[in-house]
């Protein structure tokens, strides 16, 4: 029976300590209250960890890793998936999401995700064949990169078959590893690829043979996906160029793009372009995620030094963290760069982060070449390569790094017996996650002052705060689109949004509700989860709601020279958008707001949080 | 066998194709009123970073998959020269996919006789979809005389690696 239209209503419980295989009945209030993906995960989460919330360790059996669809999973065009648990990077809930073919194909085998907990003691993959779930042997796929291990899943299981995996970052429980998908995609804010690893899971495959469930309107639905179609393809310089235009425009024209571990976000550099990489390496375009008409993805080619590197356009994020944030301004080594993260499963952000946090150290001689064993160069490629492989396989200074920025900067200053502010004013991060390519300085680019000290996965620039609360600007917005479970890039606007993801459900959702209710219950249960931390991380709002200390250094280039966010601001704008938002003037939800928007059981929690900060 | 003048034929661009599959969703939704990419008579291959291949019946020119049904299940449609299915007469023995050259004829749990594109009876659902989203990598064209459009049935695998050769090299 339909439980809600376009959603089973169960997902596959999956126990890799005991191999037992369960499900897990989701009923229509809580998609109803959760929609689906990131909501559904924070409240999964937190139902099954509440109480021991603090002492989960995220890299051990007792974290949950859940990989959840939503209600627009398979009929929005532009699939994603959403994956989580609790963050290695920041102790909370960060809802990843990253476009797989395995979306539809979990669907397709009749559920509308999977939780999956415990650890094994080899390594596994799991492998979903419609109702049929197999935790198999993955011993001889352990130490694979994503090319081989690709490749190795097809001849395995005859025919190409829609996958979630770790690289040997994973493996090695690296911070900064993602879950990774068709070769170059990556879930990479969380560190999930970490929790992947922890418990000795190569990989995720589903072959599903069944239709999606149907849906509530089919001639709404219908006129909606067309018109949504339309739309997209009407977006004709994104489809040609995806969002590799960004390395040239968002460094030369809004200035907001990291270089040389943000010590600058403006850059002159011609060559550093999405142009020359089209004529150059782009091998395929268009290329395309499963139902996407807008194929923002290309697959680019280099060969450096007789190796062959495969990646994707690269995207602006990895042309940025990879390129232009490590001094790399020539495409073809930035390309190759991006194509080793991909293969060995890192997030290119937050490696890019840490290693362009590493290099501005070894600069200005906090680290130095006892401490790293080789010389760290902006623009170096060998070095860059050995040291992104040294963070894969925590060698020498990789052990430091693999940890991630925040982790890594706090290390450096117990080993240097310095005070880890002195070290710290060098980590761009929030709450541990490093932030994503798009700076605030310049004011010429979407995030708001607050957009990371606020947002409840840090730097995920996918995630970003804003006034007003009851707007796009807000964080509901980006919540919303990760539980209903659809790609930022093909969204068009709230309305129709709304409009579609009732057609498909059969609901009555609308914009006031949505920003009112469903989008500020998610984030304030995000919020909560990622207050109490743990086990290693404490966040106090009054010290960690807050920019990056090189944020309120001023841009010393560029045509926005001089730009920086000044401190009152942001004082402001957090406390005013604490109170649209039902927070007290820390942040800390009320317990009025919890109990408003059904989270009952937060209410004494909150005011233990509030007890502990001493500000009750 | 049927080559009469109005029969028509979907030209395929590989270096076109983007590996979107919005042919399955729409073939799906056609003939099932669903998103069922299994139960699509189209279907996209994908073994090798940008290089995609779909594939579909290419009514060969001696349509071995009809001699060979027991059954008679299999017919030639005249007007499109599509391979038509009588499901009250398929018994699923599978004689159609031993026959043809590509495996082509889909088997799906939950459907009691074998899948192969009609052709949308002249105006294929896939190839209008895939010209809506800017791809144009299928087009509907007149049927080309002759025996060279079998070779778009070899199986699947075998093509990508020839394709796959062209965009990525080694």
């Amino acid at each position: 029976m339909v439980h809600v239209f376009g959603l089973w209503g169960r997902l596959l419980d999956i126990d890799l300590s005991s191999g037992k295989v369960a499900e897990m009945r989701i009923n229509p209030m809580t998609y109803r209250m959760f929609i689906g993906g990131r909501g559904l995960a924070a409240y999964i989460l937190w139902r099954e960890l509440g109480r021991k919330w603090r002492d989960v360790d995220p890299l051990g059996p007792e974290n949950i890793l859940t990989v959840l669809t939503g209600p627009l999973t398979g009929y929005y065009p532009g699939i994603k998936i959403s994956v989580s648990g609790k963050s290695p990077q920041s102790g909370g809930v960060v809802g990843s999401t990253v476009s797989s073919h395995i979306a539809y194909a979990i669907k397709a085998c009749g559920y509308d995700g999977l939780v999956i907990r415990g650890a094994s003691r080899d390594p596994v993959y799991i492998y979903v064949k419609d109702g049929d779930v197999e935790v198999r042997d993955a011993s001889k796929l352990w130490g694979l990169g994503g090319m081989d291990l690709i490749k190795a899943l097809r001849s395995e299981l005859g025919k190409d078959t829609p996958s979630l995996y770790i690289g040997p970052a994973g493996e090695n429980l690296v911070r900064t590893a993602a879950v990774m998908a068709r070769w170059f995609h990556a879930a990479g804010y969380g560190g999930y690829g970490a929790v992947m690893g922890s418990k000795k899971l190569k990989a995720i495959v589903v072959d599903g043979s069944g239709p999606l469930p149907p849906v509530a309107s089919m001639d709404e639905f219908t006129k909606l996906r067309c018109s949504v179609i339309d739309n997209v393809v009407g977006r004709a310089t994104f489809r040609k160029w995806g969002t590799t235009s960004a390395i040239w425009g968002v460094g030369h024209d809004t200035s907001s793009e990291p270089i040389r571990n943000w010590q600058e976000e403006w850059h002159n550099r011609e060559e550093f372009n999405h142009v020359l990489i089209e004529w150059r390496y782009w091998v395929k375009n268009p290329w395309a995620d499963w139902g996407c008409p807008l194929a923002c993805m290309k697959v680019s080619k280099v060969r450096i030094g007789g190796v062959t590197y495969l990646s994707d356009g690269p995207d602006y994020e990895m042309g940025a963290y990879l390129g232009s944030n490590l001094g790399v301004f020539e495409v073809d080594k930035m390309i190759a760069l991006s194509a080793m993260a991909d293969d060995l499963g890192l997030c290119g952000i937050q490696t890019g982060n840490v290693m362009g946090f590493a290099v501005e150290l070894y600069e200005r001689g906090v680290l130095t070449r006892e401490d790293v064993g080789y010389e760290l160069r902006w623009g170096d490629f060998e070095g860059l390569k050995r040291l992104m492989e040294d963070i894969t396989y925590r060698r020498g200074i990789g052990r430091v790094l693999a940890e991630g920025t925040y982790r890594a900067a706090v290390a450096i200053a117990r080993m240097k017996g310095v005070d880890p502010s002195e070290v710290l004013k060098y980590a761009v991060q929030v709450k541990g996650i490093g932030i994503g390519a798009h700076g605030i300085r310049s004011r010429k680019d979407y995030p708001q002052p607050i957009a990371y000290a606020a947002s409840v996965q840090g730097g995920d620039h996918t995630s970003v705060a804003g006034l007003p609360a009851n707007s796009e600007e807000s964080e509901s917005w980006s919540a919303f689109l990760d539980s209903a479970v659809v790609c930022s890039f093909t969204s068009v606007d709230e309305d129709t949004m709304i409009k579609y993801v009732n057609a498909v459900t059969g609901w009555t959702l609308t914009k006031e509700e949505l920003y009112s209710v469903v989008g500020p219950r998610i984030l304030t249960l995000q919020r909560v989860m990622l207050l109490l931390g743990g086990p290693d991380v404490r966040w106090d709002p009054r010290l960690h709601d807050e920019n990056p200390p090189r944020f309120y250094e001023p841009l010393p280039s560029g045509p926005y020279t001089g730009g920086f966010v000044p401190r009152e601001e942001v004082r402001k704008n957090l406390e005013e958008y604490y109170k649209q938002l039902g927070w007290d003037e820390y942040g800390i939800p009320t317990e009025e707001t919890v109990r408003k928007l059904g989270l009952y059981d937060l209410a004494d929690v909150v005011k233990d949080i509030r007890k502990e900060l001493g500000v009750s | 066998m049927a080559t009469s003048q109005g029969q028509i034929w979907i030209l395929v661009d590989y270096s076109l194709c983007s590996g979107c599959r919005l042919c399955e969703i729409a073939c799906s939704l056609k003939h099932e009123g669903l998103i069922w990419p299994a139960a699509s008579r189209i279907t996209v291959h994908e073994d090798y970073p940008g290089c995609p291949v779909p594939q579909y019946c290419v009514q060969c020119h001696d349509y071995p998959c009809v001699s060979a049904c027991p059954t008679k299940a299999l017919k030639v449609d005249q007007n499109t020269g599509a391979v038509l299915v009588d499901p009250s007469l398929c018994t699923l023995c599978l004689s159609c996919v031993q026959a043809c050259p590509g495996k082509i004829p889909k088997v799906v749990k939950g459907k009691q006789y074998v899948l192969i594109c009609d052709l949308c009876s002249g105006d294929p659902a896939c190839v209008k979809e895939c010209a809506r989203a800017g791809y144009n990598a299928l087009r509907v064209v007149r049927k080309p005389r002759g025996t060279s459009i079998k070779h778009y049935a070899r199986p699947p695998e075998m093509v990508v690696r020839e394709v796959c050769g062209r965009v990525l090299g080694d």
